[in-house]
């Protein structure tokens, strides 16, 4: 019981991944779908930001009185990650937006019929 | 100047896509796109030599020594992969005006362009880095890119497919990210040498396998390895010609890269191939992709997607080529990163000019019926690259089997050679197909007759005639490969 309180913030990561992967994979609606990998790479914000942090650390700025420091490190990271994250997401909405502007749905069985019909 | 080399060849395209973006023309877009392919060739090809003569280079980004700062490294593995992205990238953008105006919106063709040198500046710089995050970063850029690029085809079939390509190479990307976040996390470094060095004084190996298996799925998504395959066949056949042509040349190429990095140079070849039974896995996916996937070609009836398919079962040649682990079958597998990249850039490039004669979006094998009299130098073209992926003596795709072979033999394992010939026996079903529909069938009445035009032609010709040059004169694909292959040995058994 200590152990899952203790590292309770790996549990909450491991639950967001868990989620992200199962929406992904069992919506059939292309906006729940994006939801999805949204959840997903925010999970991995968490999984690089949690152990960055130390209790007690402050800025890593050298100063009297100060011992502890947190590393800045994973946080320029994520920062980079969650760049990236939001490009990926726009272009995602902009291409279900021209997929409902071709096909006048966001449904993915829908649009695979329209696509079979059509061969 | 030259010293600069390694990062200039990434700064270049990076540089090049924003100013095409203002300058909105397209005319002026497609010269700078070619102009950058052609400069990252000739840089390509000095850091090549270079490398050749005097090892690797390592080069500190902004300065700083690695590996606080990011390192780019150039080795025999990486020289080899920049020389066949830039190529690819040079015989591609030229022929890249004709069939870009005839298949995307004129408003829109100064942005494929732009998406065009992003996509290159992230597979150039993806070969390159030394730096595992800096890598993702590199993956996304091209990624991104690429699903613009998808996008941007002529049906709107193009759409799906970019938005699936999007959505399963994100979940790779992402999971790349999280297996390089379970190794930052035992040991504290994003430089991939260091990280080797400190990964060997880990006590509990538990998250570092962890990390291995999402960069293996991440990488595996990426570079269509087979049970991850799905995304492919769609991606190549809606994307426009162009787009087709490049990514068949040159983007699983450098995911494979991106694995053989990872798995060699950060876990050594003793922890994966005696510790773990990576090399079994690998082999067991590889064998099914070379069956499963030319099966799934033989009776696929769009063309694009027969040969897409065949990309499919060719990665399994590669992969099989890393399982196998000898100096031969990693020999074999590198060199058929360019052999293989060079002959499927070649027929997507002779599909386009097929496309822009015959107007079709989805490409029927129906449609190919008398090609070889319609457009003879195009339809022969077809048959010697396809040749290459049978693996005819005197083709380029005949060396890497002949590698791979003695591979499998020097470990003796003989069921690999029976699943090579085997396989190689489908790939020549699904060829024949190609040139009974183009040769023996007579032209359906009023099909528009004509070759390409002359600069698409030149390209996809330069191009099938590189596969025999590949196939005669081995010096640079065979020896480049053999000498990245020793490398990779050398730094593996560590």
């Amino acid at each position: 019981m200590n152990a899952l309180a203790a590292h309770y913030a790996y549990w909450v990561t491991i639950g967001l991944m868990v989620a992200g992967l199962v929406i992904l994979i069992t919506r059939g609606n292309l906006l729940k779908k994006l939801i999805g990998l949204a959840v997903l790479q925010t999970s991995v914000y968490l999984l690089y930001i949690v152990p960055g942090k130390l209790v007690g650390g402050t800025a890593p700025i050298v100063a009297a009185g100060f011992t502890t420091y947190s590393n800045p490190l994973p946080h320029v990271l994520i920062l980079t990650a969650i760049v990236v994250g939001v490009a990926t997401l726009a272009l995602g909405l902009a291409i279900v937006v021209r997929i409902r502007e071709a096909y006048g749905s966001i449904e993915e069985e829908e649009i695979l019929a329209r696509d079979g019909a059509e061969e | 100047m030259t010293e600069h080399f390694a990062a200039l060849q990434v700064v270049l395209p990076l540089v090049a896509a924003p100013c095409i973006v203002l300058v909105r023309n397209r005319t002026f877009a497609w010269l700078a796109a070619t102009a950058v392919s052609y400069a990252c060739l000739m840089i390509a090809v000095q850091l090549a030599s270079q490398v050749a003569a005097s090892g690797p280079i390592s080069y500190a980004i902004g300065s700083w020594p690695a590996p606080w700062g990011i390192e780019y490294r150039v080795d025999a593995l990486s020289a080899f992969l920049l020389v066949l992205v830039s190529l690819s990238a040079a015989m591609i953008a030229p022929y890249a005006q004709r069939s870009i105006a005839a298949e995307v919106p004129a408003e829109l063709q100064y942005l494929v362009y732009a998406m065009y040198c992003l996509c290159l500046a992230g597979l150039l710089g993806m070969v390159t880095t030394g730096d595992a995050f800096n890598l993702f970063v590199f993956l996304e850029i091209s990624s991104l890119s690429t699903y613009v690029l998808i996008a941007l085809g002529p049906r709107r079939q193009a759409l799906m497919a970019a938005y699936q390509y999007m959505l399963m190479g994100t979940v790779g990307a992402t999971f790349y990210v999280i297996g390089v976040g379970l190794l930052y996390l035992v040991t504290g470094t994003l430089n991939f040498a260091d990280m080797a060095e400190r990964l060997r004084a880990v006590e509990d190996p538990r998250p570092v396998l962890a990390g291995l298996a999402f960069i293996t799925v991440g990488v595996g998504l990426k570079m269509a390895l087979f049970p991850l395959h799905q995304w492919l066949p769609n991606a190549y056949a809606s994307a426009p010609s162009m787009v087709a042509a490049f990514l068949a040349a040159t983007a699983t190429k450098v995911s494979v890269c991106v694995l053989l990095r990872v798995y060699v140079f950060v876990f050594g070849a003793e922890t994966l191939f005696e510790r773990l039974p990576t090399g079994a896995l690998l082999i067991t996916l590889s064998l099914a992709a070379m069956l499963a996937a030319s099966m799934v070609a033989v009776y696929e009836r769009d063309i694009k997607r027969l040969f897409a398919w065949s990309s499919v079962a060719q990665i399994g040649y590669i992969t099989l080529g890393i399982g196998i682990n000898n100096h031969a079958g990693l020999t074999g597998a590198i060199a058929h990163l360019l052999n293989h990249g060079i002959t499927k850039g070649a027929i997507f490039v002779l599909l386009g000019g097929v496309a822009l004669r015959c107007g079709t979006g989805s490409m029927k094998l129906g449609e190919f019926a008398g090609l070889g009299r319609r457009m003879p130098l195009t339809a022969f073209g077809l048959v010697v690259a396809g040749l290459s992926l049978v693996g005819i003596p005197g083709t380029a795709g005949f060396i890497t089997k002949w590698y791979l072979i003695q591979g499998a033999i020097a470990r003796d394992q003989w069921w690999v050679v029976a699943a090579i010939l085997v396989s190689s026996l489908i790939a020549a079903a699904y060829v024949w197909r190609v040139v009974e529909a183009a040769y023996l069938r007579p032209s359906p009445a009023g099909a528009a007759r004509g070759e390409a035009p002359a600069g698409m032609l030149a390209a996809g010709i330069a191009m099938v005639a590189l596969c025999l040059y590949f196939g005669f004169e081995t010096s640079f694909s065979v020896g480049g490969a053999s000498d990245a292959a020793a490398d990779l040995l050398l730094r593996g058994a560590r």
